[in-house]
């Protein structure tokens, strides 16, 4: 690890001013992933800015009946929170999904959104990786590419945001509000991670020097409705090959609303508005929760070592729609997938 | 419960330990750039110019530390304040031999900078048992043989002790998927989960 100067930040203004002075800084909130990559020089910050002493640390309702989770709410925190629970049953269920009880005591709920892909080129400062030194190409495109996208790829990249979390707060529309030099703003979520195209060392859109300081839950939690169906290596502490968060809204056997987000597959968490239009009047089958699945799966495309992950992603849509549409959430503690 | 230190400093000293070894090997990189002389004193006082002020209290003794911002809670414990009963497996978070308890949390001590937890109170495994007496969980894990090699015990325990503190486990299902962030590679799951319940029926 290369030196670098610490420095606390006492709130949101003193944290941004510091940040201007220093384009090669980097806040530190949890550390989960920013520690492991600089112990490893993927990051080489000259400066480390603690914010761990910002007032960011509340879950509130806000006016139109939505919930402001403060960006320094730790995952574990979020995931038990009554409110999350009760309301936003998806996003609790996605974050118990991720990690492990230690990882989500420390986690923040802005540096989830701000996690680096496990790419295991990415990692490896040995090998080429364009999103780790922009221009030098990419070795997973025709090297051990298992745990790799499907969707969205490019020729420069072709690895996968590794967040449960991101991945049903993308289904639930949450709005993410930041602050910068040139003040604040707010993004929705579809449009804060990007695809990688001839870019992929930004993950995010995310302006230099900005901070996120909240994300904001709109009303509709899809709580009697819902899923997060994860398919991993292993039974638990292992990133998703797969995962899909759904919401629905029935009218009887109908879906009024329909949204269903995929994890594991993309550069981001992935939605796709022709998908949900599928469900959108029709009956809550298995039929219609195919169909919808071919429409979301259209332009996938798999590499040497991933192309299972098509027809797993297609199996996961549809099981997890069933599951949402009967109201049998999948447990994160039994694994048995019903 | 064996006091390490106790136990190395009781040896001849002709015959070193294999921690000492260990330890004496470790003091290089923490001296290492240091002026001449530096290297004889308490690791606490040698400050390097970035040095950082940061007060812990771990296991209940409080401890005015200046530190090279990059040192980790768990080589922190390690290698300066000689708290060996934290496990450094893979460094990386995805073990969990590190973990000890800040603030009456679980959490990786290999992920975060010491300097990030000033005031925070630290529980590691030595500072588990009251006045004596084993722990219960240390109790359980001895009356289950929960353990084989004994690698991963401290972080086990500590992990299970913050579990119990958040009284989210009820069934050995539960057990098992939040203690999914402590493997153990001798494999000794069954009876970790089993000395574990013993603990939560007796808390």
């Amino acid at each position: 690890m290369i030196n670098f100067q610490y420095a606390r930040a006492s709130d949101v203004a003193d944290a941004v001013r510091q940040m201007a002075n220093d384009p090669t800084a980097k806040f530190v909130a949890g550390g989960t992933n920013l520690i492991d990559l600089m112990k490893i020089d993927v990051e080489r910050p000259t400066k480390v800015i603690d914010i761990n002493r910002l007032p960011l640390k509340q879950v509130e309702g806000i006016q139109g009946g939505g919930l402001r989770i403060g960006a320094l709410v730790r995952n574990s925190d979020l995931a038990y929170h009554p409110l999350i629970e009760q309301r936003y049953p998806v996003l609790a269920s996605a974050v118990m999904a991720g990690a492990s009880q230690q990882l989500r005591n420390m986690a923040s709920t802005g540096g989830n959104l701000l996690q680096r892909t496990r790419c295991h080129y990415f990692y490896d400062t040995a090998t080429p990786c364009n999103k780790r030194e922009p221009g030098s190409g990419c070795s997973a495109i025709n090297g051990h590419n298992r745990m790799h996208a499907i969707l969205g790829t490019g020729d420069a990249c072709i690895a996968t945001h590794p967040s449960d979390m991101c991945v049903a707060l993308a289904m639930l529309e949450a709005k993410v509000h930041v602050t910068g030099a040139s003040g604040d703003r707010v993004i929705a979520f579809a449009d804060f991670h990007r695809l990688p195209g001839d870019t992929p060392q930004r993950d995010t859109t995310l302006n230099p020097g900005e901070i996120i300081t909240a994300v904001e839950l709109p009303p509709r939690g899809f709580a009697t409705n819902y899923t997060y169906l994860k398919i991993r290596d292993r039974l638990s502490y292992a990133f998703a090959l797969v995962s899909v968060a759904v919401g629905l809204e029935l009218d009887g056997d109908t879906i009024k609303e329909g949204r269903f987000a995929l994890g594991g597959v993309a550069h981001k968490p992935w939605r796709d508005p022709q998908a949900e239009a599928a469900l959108r009047g029709q009956p809550a089958n298995a039929a219609t929760f195919a169909r919808a699945a071919e429409v979301l799966l259209r332009d996938a495309r798999g590499y040497e070592h991933n192309t299972f992950k098509i027809d797993l992603a297609r199996r996961c849509i549809v099981r997890a729609l069933s599951q949402a549409a009967r109201g049998t959430p999948q447990s994160q503690s039994s694994k048995k997938i019903m | 419960m064996t006091d390490d230190r106790t136990d190395a400093s009781s040896r001849p000293s002709s015959h070193p330990t294999r921690r000492e070894i260990i330890a004496g090997g470790a003091m290089v990189p923490i001296t290492m750039g240091l002026p001449s002389g530096a290297a004889a004193q308490s690791p606490r006082s040698a400050a390097t110019p970035d040095a950082v002020e940061v007060n812990l209290t771990i296991n209940g003794t409080r401890h005015a530390l200046m530190l090279d911002a990059r040192t980790t809670l768990l080589d922190l414990l390690r290698e300066h304040l000689d708290l060996t009963g934290t496990k450094k497996g893979c460094d990386q978070g995805q073990c969990g031999a590190c973990t000890v308890l800040i603030d009456g949390r679980r959490a990786n001590s290999c992920l975060t900078f010491a300097v990030m937890y000033d005031g925070a109170q630290i529980t590691t495994i030595e500072g588990l048992a009251a006045s004596g007496a084993l722990h219960p969980l240390q109790q359980a894990f001895i009356d289950h043989d929960a353990f084989q090699c004994g690698y991963c015990t401290p972080g086990q325990i500590c992990s299970a002790a913050g579990l119990i503190a958040e009284g989210r486990a009820k069934t050995a299902e539960e057990i098992r998927e939040l203690m999914s962030g402590n493997i153990c590679r001798c494999g000794a799951y069954t009876n970790i989960v089993a000395a574990i319940q013993q603990a939560m029926e007796r808390s």
